[in-house]
């Protein structure tokens, strides 16, 4: 039986981890993902848990201990956001190259400087090549779904990554909603008991972790963790659909919204997805066919199925809640992924396509903004002329 | 691998020589170089199972050349900077682990290797962490005074005067400049339960500090001198006679910290001068020159004011 709580995205988030009962936590720490740490605390506290938690003294520490733990066997997931992801980011590399299936909740925020604790993208996207897969949830209940799928999809016998689940800081981190919490044993069920293939501590050989790799090795090694990727999408979706047969919520590589008759559409992640989905409901009544994609896994990048979902529309606007100094007109990184698939797997003639950065350090995004943006994508479908490919939303000058 | 005896192995010779290696011959280290030697003893002296955590460095780049490795015991290197870290990660994992009935509880050790770069200067604040958190696990610096594995840049722990790649003796400059830091008096500072300053040519004293740390189910710090030849400039057959000077001549003081409790462990005979330390090694050599007395004089002076002072703090003047 489940039970519907109303809760926060940490607080949601905390919960998933106590129900999965992780043998290991080691986290820091940093706004807006600390209310997760400390209601795991007291979960820790009060013996719901048989979770060692390792109160380390920085981030770099927490993914440091991860991967100790993670290597000598256990189950292991940490949470944390912005600076924090930052300071982990060289242990993030080697937390992937060693094989290391743990799960990461990155409440996203901006990262300094100047320094901001309100949400965008850059942290997440700033690791987006250490070889970690990354799914991004739209609301609280989506991050506790997640946070469960992540646990399956990390330790899948093809896969054996470690996983990120973000959800926006702030918006989702600290907005209370109706959150639909399974029971103890379902959950558990579901991610069922965990073996590492390899393992430090009671194994029958001795192993060594971490060994020095020259060029004859390292390129094949890295090979072996591209691969790993490209199982990745299958075991996503084969999680996915145990998950809905168990608990009737139904996930995908992405979320395609009154998209299939649509003739605009947008592509967004998280939060922004929902006041989206609002803003086409209202074009919809209008008789303004705007549509909409919510991309849920990000790396592996479901390029391929992006592409399929979205050959039909006029126009395409896709929207960054971060930036990628130095890109092509101060792109994104989902646009260019974006347009980077069309390029390499659309038919000819191209979509006209247009790339948003907005919301960075939390600027909020309105409906009305939205709204703005499908009617730049009619004119652009109507007159077939992009006109700026990149754009600069809800920023002054 | 090993399991736990009833009763510990003596530290004889005769004793130990029947133990297994658990770093095996073949490793790449240079000859001469006693951070192996260090590693030995301090495994040679534990008999339950142990787990090896070990920060980048010398001793890491060189034992576990894929696919290769000399470890016969498992092993984790992770990064630079955080072999605490990672050792805590470690123990958490054995502690849920055993605590859940997943694994079988066996006493198995957590021993951590870190350089002095790794120790005193970049990992400084995961070693710190780790110690103030309480973990089961017993961290070993092998101080050989330098960067040695990205070519002898200085450290924290490289002493006055010495000729290092990024402290080197110019027209103005008469090589690193200011004291050592002490790591060992700051582990001391942290009140956790174990803290030592060991030397490999005083083998038996060292792997008796390893029995007393590992038996405690808490955190212990051992700092051992490990010279290293091609750095400190010294024959490779001169290793252990190295190591001797340095403790005879009170620079390198063998002691104890156990609980608090502040023990001399060696006292020389003979206070050997610090300069037949200096004169021993060539990253010294210009110290020699008249111009330089005035730094060993100091150096010598330094020495005296804390062997006097740990003198004074074991109680034994
Ligand atoms: C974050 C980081 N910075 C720098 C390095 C380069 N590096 C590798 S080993 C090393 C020095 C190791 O010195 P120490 O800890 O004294 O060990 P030793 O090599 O002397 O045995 C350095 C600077 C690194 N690997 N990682």
């Amino acid at each position: 039986m489940s039970d519907f709580r109303a809760l926060d995205g940490n607080q949601a988030v905390a919960e998933a981890m106590r129900q999965i009962n992780p043998d290991v936590v080691a986290a820091y720490p940093i706004t807006p993902q600390t209310e997760a740490v400390q209601v795991f605390s007291q979960f820790v506290a009060d013996g719901e848990v048989d979770t060692e938690f390792v109160t380390v003294e920085s981030e770099h520490s927490a993914m440091s201990a991860c991967v100790g733990a993670g290597a000598a066997g256990a189950r292991v997931m940490t949470c944390t956001s912005s600076a924090g992801l930052a300071l982990m980011w060289e242990i993030t590399y080697i937390a992937a190259s060693m094989r290391l299936p743990m799960v990461m909740m990155v409440a996203n925020r901006a990262l300094s400087g100047p320094i901001n604790i309100h949400c965008d993208h850059a942290d997440s996207m700033g690791t987006r090549d250490n070889g970690w897969i990354q799914i991004y949830s739209e609301n609280p209940q989506e991050a506790y779904d997640n946070m469960i799928q992540a646990v399956r999809i990390a330790e899948h016998a093809d896969v054996t990554l470690p996983v990120m689940v973000m959800q926006d800081g702030f918006i989702t981190s600290h907005s209370v909603e109706r959150v639909e919490v399974f029971d103890d044993a379902a959950v558990s069920g579901f991610v069922g008991p965990y073996a590492a293939n390899f393992q430090l501590l009671g194994a029958s050989r001795p192993l060594t972790f971490g060994a020095l790799d020259f060029y004859d090795y390292y390129f094949e090694h890295k090979r072996q963790q591209v691969e790993a990727f490209s199982h990745a999408t299958e075991a996503v979706l084969e999680v996915a659909a145990d998950f809905n047969c168990r608990f009737g919520r139904d996930y995908g590589l992405f979320q395609a919204y009154r998209l299939d008759d649509a003739e605009v559409a947008v592509v967004v992640l998280s939060s922004t997805a929902g006041t989206a989905k609002v803003v086409v409901d209202d074009l919809r009544a209008q008789g303004i066919r705007a549509g909409l994609l919510k991309p849920r896994v990000f790396r592996p990048f479901p390029a391929a199925e992006i592409v399929r979902a979205l050959s039909h529309v006029k126009a395409i606007a896709v929207m960054d809640r971060s930036t990628s100094f130095g890109s092509m007109m101060g792109a994104g990184p989902l646009f260019l992924e974006t347009a980077a698939a069309f390029h390499v797997l659309g038919r000819a003639p191209q979509i006209p396509m247009v790339g948003y950065v907005f919301g960075l350090g939390g600027r909020d995004i309105s409906p009305p903004d939205l709204e703005g943006v499908y009617h730049d994508l009619l004119a652009v479908a109507d007159s077939g002329d992009v006109g700026d490919p990149v754009r600069y939303l809800g920023v002054r000058g | 691998m090993v399991t736990q005896t009833e009763t510990p192995t003596r530290l004889t010779l005769r004793e130990l020589a029947k133990k297994p290696d658990r770093l095996t011959s073949g490793h790449r280290m240079c000859p001469g170089c006693a951070a192996p030697l260090v590693v030995k003893q301090v495994l040679m002296a534990i008999d339950e199972p142990v787990v090896v955590v070990c920060a980048t460095g010398c001793l890491e780049v060189a034992t576990t050349i894929f696919p290769q490795t000399a470890w016969n015991v498992p092993f984790i290197h992770n990064a630079f900077e955080n072999a605490a870290a990672t050792a805590s990660g470690v123990e958490a994992a054995y502690r849920s682990l055993v605590r859940q009935g997943k694994i079988e509880d066996d006493n198995t050790r957590i021993v951590v290797f870190g350089g002095d770069g790794s120790s005193y200067d970049i990992g400084l604040q995961s070693l710190s962490g780790a110690m103030e958190r309480g973990h089961r696990l017993l961290y070993v610096c092998y101080d050989n005074n330098a960067y040695m594995n990205t070519g002898i840049q200085r450290s924290s722990a490289t002493p006055v005067g010495a000729n290092t790649t990024t402290s080197p003796v110019g027209k103005v400059q008469a090589g690193k400049k200011g004291a050592r830091k002490d790591l060992t008096a700051i582990m001391a500072a942290h009140g956790i339960p174990y803290v030592a300053q060991a030397s490999p040519h005083n083998w038996r004293d060292l792997m008796q500090k390893v029995r007393k740390a590992t038996a405690i189910d808490g955190p212990s710090f051992i700092n051992v001198l490990a010279s290293c030849n091609r750095g400190w400039r010294h024959d490779p057959a001169d290793t252990i006679e190295i190591q001797r000077l340095g403790v005879d001549s009170c620079l390198w003081p063998l002691y104890e910290v156990e609980d608090g409790v502040y023990r001399v462990t060696y006292r020389p005979k003979v206070k050997v001068p610090v300069s037949d330390y200096l004169a021993s090694q060539g990253r010294f050599g210009h110290l020699l020159q008249p111009a330089n007395q005035y730094i060993i004089e100091a150096l010598q002076a330094d020495v005296d004011r804390r062997w006097e002072r740990l003198l004074r703090m074991a109680g034994e003047v």
